[in-house]
């Protein structure tokens, strides 16, 4: 049972990456445009002028 | 050869062609135009890459990009570039553009309150994972050292998530005991703060029950129904705003050193302003200079432009055909035809919201259930137990737990996302959380008739009657004239193939009609009273040639896409349709003919509209007004539910609950159908919790409930929730 102590703190880092993933996309208004960008994906254009 | 090259960042190959770090640095520019573009009918990749490289390829374009969720276009430009230039190069392309004014957008305001709250709900869940996996643990047989571990552990994370998520329901749970009222954030508080509290308790005593998995989830999944009704308000609230800044405000003063484009706030009493013809009139005035025809149907109904010269009171809304005027300006600011549209729109607003949701009918029956079934429970046990507050208050709170309204918070958020979701694509826009549920119950369905039904653009109507000699003599005249009429009449001529007489010296007479000579007569083009006919009762123009008698041209209003399999469609549903209008009775008849709609009234003044509606809302029916002018406005705000197209003014707009953004009416009747669908399916969520709640709470009061009952409770019925109001959106 000793192994506990180091994997529920792994467990926790790991889910906690998880998250940190989500902020940080979320602050990049990665979901400013859900529908617009799940359609430009399938856009063949060169898109030379990616949002900022 | 490459180590020629600067080093660039790998990771934007884009950047190293494109400018557009210079343009983010260029961002704080004051020589820069940022404008923005709503584009109701965009729907798919081709239309983005149509759009952005259409608007790119035009001179001054920095950079557009489409945001196809809202639905509209971002344009950085060169401080030369107009969104009039631009809507035009976007209808070329073949789709509709309206400018927005991005001063009166604070979607950034409501941005950051929807990733706030997006954010508590990732934390939540974050929490709930873990510790739900932690319990398992504790629910499979951990016992003693090992079961305290993992409660500790669950307690680390659960103890500052709690404090972080659920924020939102302890402000709003104080504010409501501040003013000494229960709401539905008085439980879910209390059930979650108890849980909190009472399982920190046990684990200090090595109890064996932890709620710690519970509190979360309830948080998580009421965060989850409260993200989903904040974002539904945020569409229609950013979208009301959106439809208020169509209208950029915008006049043309004349000033000593000549003309000026001034916003009108800042326009003062007595001051000249210059209307061109085709554009709005922007303030109250009289008209000092100047002859035209205007036309007035947005503000009274009329399908006929009337006369206007100097002397003439005009008001803002109304819109100048033919020729400039120069209007000065009797009422600005506060006193002008403006705010009385506001100070209409704020009594339309205390006026209603008289209607109570099923949701807050449903916490006004359940808020209190819930306090007195746990206190119930935790005096009962007290009693039973002999004094054993420890045992009476766990029971207590798995009652407050099981009873919360998870499913509850969830039923209407649920619901009325899928079904105004499902409604936006068919391009309508529900302004009101309850319009849903009203626009259910409609029985009675009243149109305006000009600018509703209508598009309020004429069709000449009778050019078979017409020797071809007359025809050619009047496309000559006509084609040299900006007004709608003269425009419909050149417009159906060519169609039918008719080539121009030679008419030499056409000119314009600004407010009468067209003159020009034709073969050594003078031909004239225009009003009854200019050509010396008498005017009948339809909407015409005239034409004489020489000394010989005019002859007639009749228009018709030509009829809004959609508007008759809307009112079939409506009437097939069982519903009573009328039209009242305030134009003339010939076009109202004719139009209420041609759609088959036996109940119509002509001539209603504004008092007049809303009187009639009002009248048929006391007797006992439930009335959907659709309408589009200022003289809707009262009847719009007087009716159970009301809806206004894109194009209407905007008190009209602001009154109605439902907006339609395209030209199309068809998706009306589909609308109804989807109402009550939906609402249906609130009262269908409704039971579902119900039955939950009257399975679950027995087993809790009996004190059987376990956390892991609760968690399974509290999950199924939440899932079972949303997956049912999912129905909707197919």
């Amino acid at each position: 049972m000793q192994i506990l102590v180091y994997l529920i703190p792994i467990s926790l880092f790991l889910g906690g990456l998880g998250l940190a993933a989500f902020f940080w996309a979320l602050r990049s208004r990665q979901f400013d445009d859900p529908e617009g960008d799940s359609r430009r994906i399938l856009s063949d254009d060169w898109d030379d002028q990616p949002r900022p | 050869m490459t180590a020629a090259f600067p080093p660039r960042p790998a990771a934007c190959p884009a950047c190293a062609v494109a400018p557009a770090a210079e343009a983010l640095a260029k961002a704080d520019d004051p020589t820069e135009a940022r404008l923005l573009l709503s584009l109701p009918t965009i729907h798919c990749a081709g239309c983005i890459s149509a759009v952005e490289r259409g608007l790119a390829a035009e001179p001054g374009v920095r950079s557009a990009r489409v945001n196809l969720t809202l639905k509209r276009v971002s344009v950085e430009a060169e401080p030369d570039v107009t969104a009039a230039g631009l809507i035009a190069v976007l209808d070329r392309l073949g789709y509709e553009a309206h400018e927005l004014d991005p001063g009166m957008l604070s979607a950034t305001a409501t941005d950051k309150a929807g990733r706030d709250i997006l954010m508590r709900l990732a934390v939540a869940g974050f929490a709930m994972m873990n510790v739900m996996l932690l319990s398992v643990a504790v629910w499979s047989g951990a016992a003693d050292a090992t079961r305290d571990l993992f409660h500790w552990v669950s307690a680390a994370i659960a103890l500052p998530t709690i404090a972080f998520s659920a924020q939102p329901f302890f402000r709003n749970a104080w504010g409501a005991l501040a003013a000494k009222r229960l709401n539905m954030d008085v439980p879910i508080s209390l059930a979650i703060l108890l849980a909190a509290g009472m399982s920190l308790y046990e684990v200090t005593q090595s109890g064996a029950h932890a709620y710690f998995d519970a509190a979360l989830s309830l948080t998580f999944f009421l965060l989850a129904g409260r993200y989903l009704d904040h974002r539904t308000r945020a569409v229609a609230r950013s979208a009301a705003e959106e439809l208020a800044a169509l209208e950029v405000p915008r006049a043309l003063k004349i000033t000593d050193t000549g003309e000026q484009t001034v916003s009108i706030a800042e326009l003062a009493v007595g001051d000249i302003v210059r209307v061109k013809p085709g554009a709005r009139v922007p303030v109250d005035g009289v008209i000092t200079d100047g002859q035209s025809e205007i036309d007035r149907s947005l503000l009274t109904g009329e399908s006929l432009p009337a006369f206007a010269g100097a002397g003439t009171v005009v008001c803002a809304g109304e819109v100048n055909l033919t020729g400039p005027l120069s209007v000065r300006v009797t009422a600005a600011g506060e006193d002008s035809s403006l705010h009385r549209m506001a100070d209409l729109v704020a009594m339309a607003e205390s006026a209603r919201n008289r209607y109570t949701s099923l949701a807050d009918r449903a916490a006004r029956i359940y808020a209190p259930g819930v306090h007195l079934l746990s206190l119930f429970a935790f005096i009962g046990w007290l009693v039973q137990s002999g004094g054993d507050v420890r045992l009476a208050l766990n029971i207590a709170v798995a009652v407050l737990i099981i009873t919360c309204p998870c499913a509850l918070g969830l039923a209407v958020p649920a619901v009325t996302t899928a079904a105004s979701g499902r409604l936006f694509k068919r391009g309508m826009l529900i302004k009101d959380g309850t319009a849903l549920e009203r626009l259910a119950e409609v029985d009675t369905v009243v149109f305006d008739k000009t600018g509703t039904l209508t598009l309020g653009a004429p069709e000449a109507t009778n050019l078979g009657d017409h020797p071809r000699r007359e025809l050619e003599v009047a496309l000559a005249l006509a084609a040299g004239s900006a007004h709608p009429l003269a425009a419909a009449l050149a417009d159906a001529a060519r169609r039918a193939g008719i080539q121009p007489a030679r008419v030499t010296d056409v000119h314009e007479v600004p407010g009468y009609g067209v003159e020009g000579t034709w073969a050594g007569e003078t031909v004239r083009f225009g009003r009854a009273g200019w050509l010396g006919a008498e005017p009948g009762r339809n909407t015409a123009a005239w034409l004489r040639i020489g000394a010989a008698a005019p002859i007639e041209f009749t228009f018709a209003d030509s009829l809004r896409p959609g508007a008759e399999e809307a009112v079939r469609a409506l009437r097939a549903q069982g519903k009573a349709v009328h039209l009242i209008s305030g134009d003339a009775e010939g076009p109202v008849a004719d139009m209420a003919a041609r759609l088959g709609i036996e109940n119509w009234v002509a001539g209603a003044l504004p008092a007049d509209k809303a009187a009639r509606v009002r009248a048929l809302g006391d007797a006992g029916h439930r009335v959907l007004m659709v309408g589009d002018g200022l003289n809707d406005t009262a009847a719009l705000t007087a009716a159970y539910v009301s809806v206004s197209p894109a194009t209407a003014l905007d008190a009209a707009r602001v009154a109605s609950d439902i907006v339609l953004l395209g030209a199309d009416l068809a998706p009306l009747a589909e609308a109804a159908v989807t109402a009550k669908k939906a609402t249906r399916r609130i009262k269908e969520n409704f039971t579902i919790a119900a039955l939950y709640n009257m399975i679950a709470v027995p087993i809790a009061l009996l004190g059987f409930a376990t956390p892991l009952a609760a968690a399974l409770a509290m999950s199924a019925s939440s899932i079972s929730v949303s997956l049912n109001a999912l129905r909707l959106r197919s």
